[in-house]
């Protein structure tokens, strides 16, 4: 009913004014928010706009950035992963352990396949037996945390000769003068947008996550979809773990704890739904360097690192509110 | 079918409830322009117009769900403001739901009285009156649920029955019916029509939207028709027939479906042997072959769709087989479906035939997305390409290729499915219930459209409820029954009264005796 | 045919949980002789008293169709400010840190209510910046309780029970009451199970979310001043990953995420069902590693075992 009402053109109607003004601000609304937010930084603290400052808030978001653009696959697609804190947890101590012990190569290449091995558990879980994805991964977060205590023996893990080892250029590496965590987190942005807007694979996910009922009948075959969005998550974290395990050259055996929900922030900041169906790439990355500069940003005004917590608490809902505002066209809900 | 012979005599008698000069306007359209409408107390008053007429929002407007920016309402001689739905409830005007507003794990008294259950002091629910109360309505719908039964394990019609139940526990002026038959079978139908006359007796005003003509003319007193949301004007049902309605509701005579069943026939393409799904249909046999249209016509829940379904690899057969050109096909999912060259256009389009939020084009090449793209990457002119084709070929009305189908019409939307399935060049289309709820002209031009696939050399499989489509259509009839095909008809030859028989297990009691 | 199903499925939202409780109780009766002692059963009960108190009101919330990720961090901050106050005021202490969940609560509920963002997205932000208020409030301090009183009354006992153990089990049959009894309750699950519905029968369904989400901060905040009684101190990450069990254990109770399904008596087998776990995986002296290896699999079984009971995979469509 009200459907084919909406379908004629905005043009056609006086309103024009007001809702292309709404829905301007909701689309560059987080933008304006970045700029505005630099230019207070850059306001109270000198250091803030440098190359140096920008380069460095860029490379410690990355690691963020790296599971975040994994997860935002999965979310298109209709899911959740709350494992992949955990996951890089197991991911960077087994990455680190295992250097000393089968040499570097053999180490990253076993932390891979392990880890894609966990991705495929999940994928399976909810994929082919089609669990709820929260949950599952909820129950994966609280195993695989268990199974890296178990390896560790509760303690934590480094690398004994930290200089003479090639396995620092993922975490302290430079290219082109470009750090090479930034340069790993820059492309495979790159790559997961143009696979998921140019692909006949992106199609399909954003269709599974649109409507996995409509996507089974028109042939796509979802549970692969499912699974292998699960598959490109545990890639993204450990390519996270090896820039991770690389600068740091240890590993506590929490280290990932808290992560999963850093990066929903970083995500959810940047616009995609959590409903499935809709966002991109380039959100996810403009949302987690939002979160980083904001971190930065107030540490340089010379406020404890917490308040950044509280900040985000404020600017996430505030992004999403906007975002549904403008969708309603009203600011608040009517229900009583 | 097309006679108005039941058709009442309009009632004489002050209108219990008017509308007048409703306008209602959403951001961007004005949804009803200065509508006037009026129900008499004991009166079934029908309300007609095509999809986007503005019938909805006329009632929901009338039930408070939104409020009109223009006009008043004035109930039994009194201005009224509605503000929500309780409100509206309260006066007595109750509207009865298209959709199911029923929340599935509470019980039928509990969903009799949602937001009102009686309490006792600190808030507490009074179930004994909850009970005693429920029961008072349960009797006067005569209905088969008692009043502890989960909702949600009860079939549409009895949730149909629950829903008017809890229009009764209001003792109602005014009830609004919207679409109630949609999803009603034909022998439920009959119970649906006991419960409106004795409503009519007790004095109550109905208001009846439907689109199906036969009921309307079965049913009503007057007959009130909106077009792109203005008023064209009232009828009495007596002095009228189904042209003029039509007329009335879509500007201009109806350009009926005049085109031919197709009657060159090739080879088999489909048969089906001896299909079975345990507990859901058993030992179903039949064929269909190139360029004819086979109607698979039965009761919602005759285990019709899921035949379908079975074809298309989206269940799993527990016996019998399957023969597509000649071969014995073992499909372990839709994707083999769509690649042997079967298309299935589903019973809901919303939830089975499209992603709402994605646009037209999108949608479109869903089903093919292969051959619109090159190792792997779209291709976005080829998009373009499919979709004009099918746009043009089957008169889609879109702004543009970018417009979310969600926001299209119900005829629109079917159309694009229809589209989608067309481009994967199938050999067997199979159609549940394309017609569904669309309005006569997408309608029409659909029917038109499966003749035309047909004689292009398509083997056609429609599944259908309504009668007139399945003998409009088919050349030959599959008739289903509880899971079991009970008979198999020449379209051409074949009465009602055989149909009727065969979709509801007559044939097959009186075999038995 | 269908009553059958209807009866069945009213029922496996109990059933199988409470079956998995006693199998674990027989199982560790048998392995450990420390396991069935009177001591040790009020020993769980005290053990979970925390988990549990805040999984009476997620049950709340999840059944109104909303989830609550601030509760560890409302946890912290009650227990914090429990502790913190004392030396002004022991009433005003206590006072604050109930307050401060139920206002914090009554914050989410508004917001979720009010906005329209999704439960999980209000409360996830809520769960960082609530740990930022803890941090903001102890300057990243542990406080010890100097009041002996109250450190006291975490161990304390009304004749051979625990107190901890006693509240728990009396808010838990208050909360199955009120869910099961009052208006409340049942419009909590009208407005989960169909919220369009809801709304057009009148039902105030912003106001039933936010008296959830406050049931679920105050019991947070009571679990926190009960879990900083119980250790004498408050450290300003207590609670961390605590909505993390809560949640588990309500859904391994058989309450649905998706809201409308729910039960108290389901969440405290739950509760019950993680509490024995600890328990007897401690006595059997297996490292407290494998608890969440274990919990995780059982978590993941419980859906598998949902999944196969309440979907006869014939009647399906293969999606």
């Amino acid at each position: 009913m009200a459907s084919a009402e909406q379908s004629k053109p905005r043009l056609l109607t006086g309103k024009l004014s007001k809702a292309g003004m709404l829905s301007f601000l909701s689309a560059q609304g987080i933008l304006i928010f970045f700029l505005l937010s630099m230019f207070v930084f850059s306001f109270f603290s000198e250091q803030f706009l440098s190359q140096s400052n920008i380069m460095t808030v860029v490379r410690q978001a990355s690691i963020i950035g790296i599971i975040a653009v994994g997860v935002t696959v999965v979310i298109i697609g209709g899911n959740l992963d709350l494992s992949v804190g955990s996951m890089l947890s197991f991911s960077t101590v087994l990455v680190v352990d295992l250097h000393d012990k089968i040499g570097p190569t053999n180490a990253i290449l076993l932390m891979f396949v392990l880890t894609l091995m966990i991705g495929a558990v999940n994928g399976f879980l909810i994929g082919f037996l089609r669990l709820n994805s929260l949950i599952v991964t909820l129950a994966m977060l609280s195993a695989i945390q268990g199974f890296v205590l178990i390896y560790s023996g509760g303690q934590n893990v480094d690398i004994a000769d930290q200089q003479g080892t090639w396995f620092a250029f993922f975490g302290r590496g430079y290219v082109g003068g470009i750090a090479v965590p930034i340069l790993m987190f820059g492309l495979l942005a790159i790559v997961m947008q143009v696979v998921m807007s140019y692909t006949g694979y992106g199609r399909r996910i954003f269709a599974v996550g649109g409507n996995p009922m409509a996507a089974v009948y028109s042939g796509i075959r979802k549970n692969w979809c499912v699974f292998s969005t699960y598959l490109i998550s545990a890639f993204c974290v450990a390519c996270a773990a090896l820039v991770l395990g690389s600068r740091v050259m240890g590993s506590q055996n929490n280290v990932g704890q808290g992560y999963e929900l850093l990066v929903l922030a970083g995500i959810i900041l940047g616009g995609t739904s959590l409903l499935g169906g809709a966002g991109s790439i380039w959100k996810t990355v403009i949302g987690v360097l939002i979160l980083g500069f904001i971190q930065n940003g107030l540490l340089l005004m010379g406020y404890p690192y917490y308040i950044q917590w509280i900040v985000t608490w404020v600017i996430i809902i505030l992004a999403v509110w906007l975002d549904l505002a403008n969708k309603r066209k009203r600011l608040f809900t009517t229900h009583s | 079918m097309n006679a108005p012979n039941q058709s009442r005599q309009p009632i004489d008698a002050a209108p219990i409830l008017e509308l007048k000069g409703i306008t209602k306007r959403f951001p961007g359209v004005v949804a009803l322009n200065n509508v006037d409408f009026d129900v008499r107390p004991g009166e079934v008053h029908a309300l007609l117009g095509e999809n986007g007429a503005g019938k909805s929002t006329l009632m929901k407007v009338l039930a408070g769900k939104h409020q009109a920016n223009e006009g008043k309402i004035t109930l039994g001689g009194e201005e009224m403001a509605f503000e929500n739905p309780k409100h509206a409830k309260r006066a007595g005007v109750v509207l009865i739901h298209q959709e199911q507003s029923l929340v599935p794990e509470m019980t039928v008294a509990e969903n009799i009285f949602l937001g009102s259950l009686p309490r006792k002091p600190f808030n507490r629910v009074d179930w004994r009156k909850l009970r005693e109360d429920t029961n008072k309505i349960l009797e006067t719908l005569k209905c088969g649920f008692q009043h502890d039964d989960l909702v949600g394990s009860l079939s549409i019609a009895k949730k149909q029955m629950v829903e008017i139940g809890r229009a009764l526990a209001f003792t109602p002026r005014v009830v609004v019916f919207d679409e109630p038959t949609a999803s009603l079978t034909d022998h439920e139908k009959p119970v649906l029509y006991d419960v409106i006359n004795s409503l009519c007796e007790q004095g109550v005003g109905i208001v009846y939207i439907s689109h199906r003509m036969d009921e309307i003319f079965h049913l009503s007193h007057r007959i009130s028709v909106l077009r792109d949301g203005e008023y064209t004007g009232t009828v009495n049902t007596a002095d009228t027939n189904e042209d003029e309605i039509t007329r009335m509701m879509i500007g201009r005579s109806l350009e009926l479906d005049h085109a031919s069943k197709p009657s060159d026939f090739g080879n088999n393409l489909l048969e089906v042997r001896n299909l079975s799904v345990k507990r859901v249909f058993e030992n179903v046999s039949f064929n269909v072959r190139k360029g004819e249209i086979v109607g698979m016509y039965g009761l919602v829940g005759a285990g019709r769709s899921e035949v379908a379904e079975t074809i298309f690899g989206l269940r799993t057969p527990s016996a019998g087989e399957v023969i597509l050109d000649g071969e014995v096909v073992n499909f372990r999912s839709a994707h083999d479906a769509v690649a042997s060259g079967v298309a299935l256009v589903p019973e809901d389009r919303k939830d089975q035939g499209l992603i709402l939020g994605m646009n037209c084009r999108d949608n479109m090449t869903l089903a093919s997305l292969s051959s619109v793209s090159s190792m792997g990457f779209m291709t976005s002119s080829k998009e373009r390409e499919v979709y004009d084709k099918y746009h043009q070929a089957m008169k889609i009305k879109t702004p543009s290729w970018r417009q979310k189908v969600g926001n299209l019409s119900g005829g629109n939307q079917q159309k694009i499915v229809i589209g989608k399935w067309l481009h994967t060049h199938p050999k067997l289309l199979i159609l549940d219930e394309p017609t569904r709820g669309i309005d006569v002209g997408s309608k029409s031009e659909i029917h038109t459209l499966v003749k035309d696939l047909a004689k292009s050399g398509y083997a056609v499989l429609v599944i259908s409820s309504e009668m007139p489509e399945v003998l409009g259509l088919s050349n030959r009839i599959i008739a289903m029954y509880d899971g079991r095909v009970t008979a198999e008809f020449d379209g051409d030859n074949v009465s009602e009264d055989e149909l009727v028989q065969a979709i509801t297990g007559m044939g097959r009691q009186a075999q038995a005796s | 045919m269908s009553f059958i199903k209807g009866f069945f499925r009213g029922r496996t939202s109990i059933q199988p949980i409470w079956v998995f409780v006693i199998a674990l109780f027989i199982f560790f009766s048998f392995m450990s002789e420390y396991f069935l002692s009177f001591g040790n059963i009020t020993n769980i009960l005290v053990q979970t008293s925390t988990i549990g108190l805040v999984a009476l009101g997620m049950t709340f919330v999840m059944i109104n169709g909303n989830i609550d990720l601030s509760v560890g961090a409302i946890l912290g901050l009650a227990a914090s400010l429990a502790v913190g106050l004392q030396e002004v005021s022991m009433t005003l202490a206590i006072l604050a840190a109930l307050g401060s969940g139920i206002l914090l609560g009554a914050l989410n509920g508004f917001v979720v209510w009010k906005t329209g963002v999704n439960a999980f997205i209000v409360t996830l932000g809520a769960m960082l910046g609530v740990r930022g208020l803890i941090f903001l409030y102890t300057d990243e301090q542990s406080f010890f309780a100097m009041n002996f009183a109250f450190a006291d009354f975490g161990t304390s006992t009304i004749g051979p029970f625990p107190v901890l153990a006693i509240i728990f089990l009396a808010c838990a049959l208050i909360m199955h009451l009120v869910l099961t009894r009052t208006g409340h309750g049942r419009n909590t699950f009208a407005v989960g199970g169909n919220p369009e519905a809801s709304i057009d029968a009148g039902i105030r369904l912003g106001r039933h979310m936010m008296i959830n989400f406050i049931i679920v901060g105050f019991f947070a905040a009571l679990a926190g001043v009960l879990l900083a009684s119980q250790m004498g101190a408050a450290t300003p990450n207590l609670g961390r990953d605590y909505e993390l069990w809560v949640i588990t254990a309500v859904v391994l109770g058989g309450t649905k995420l998706t809201g409308g399904y729910g039960s108290i008596v389901g969440t405290l087998g739950g509760v019950l069902a993680i509490g024995i776990l600890r328990n007897g995986m401690n006595l059997m002296q297996v490292p407290a590693f494998y608890v969440l290896v274990i919990l995780g699999a059982i978590l993941i079984s419980v859906l598998i075992i949902d999944k196969k009971l309440n979907a006869p995979s014939a009647k399906e469509v293969r999606i």
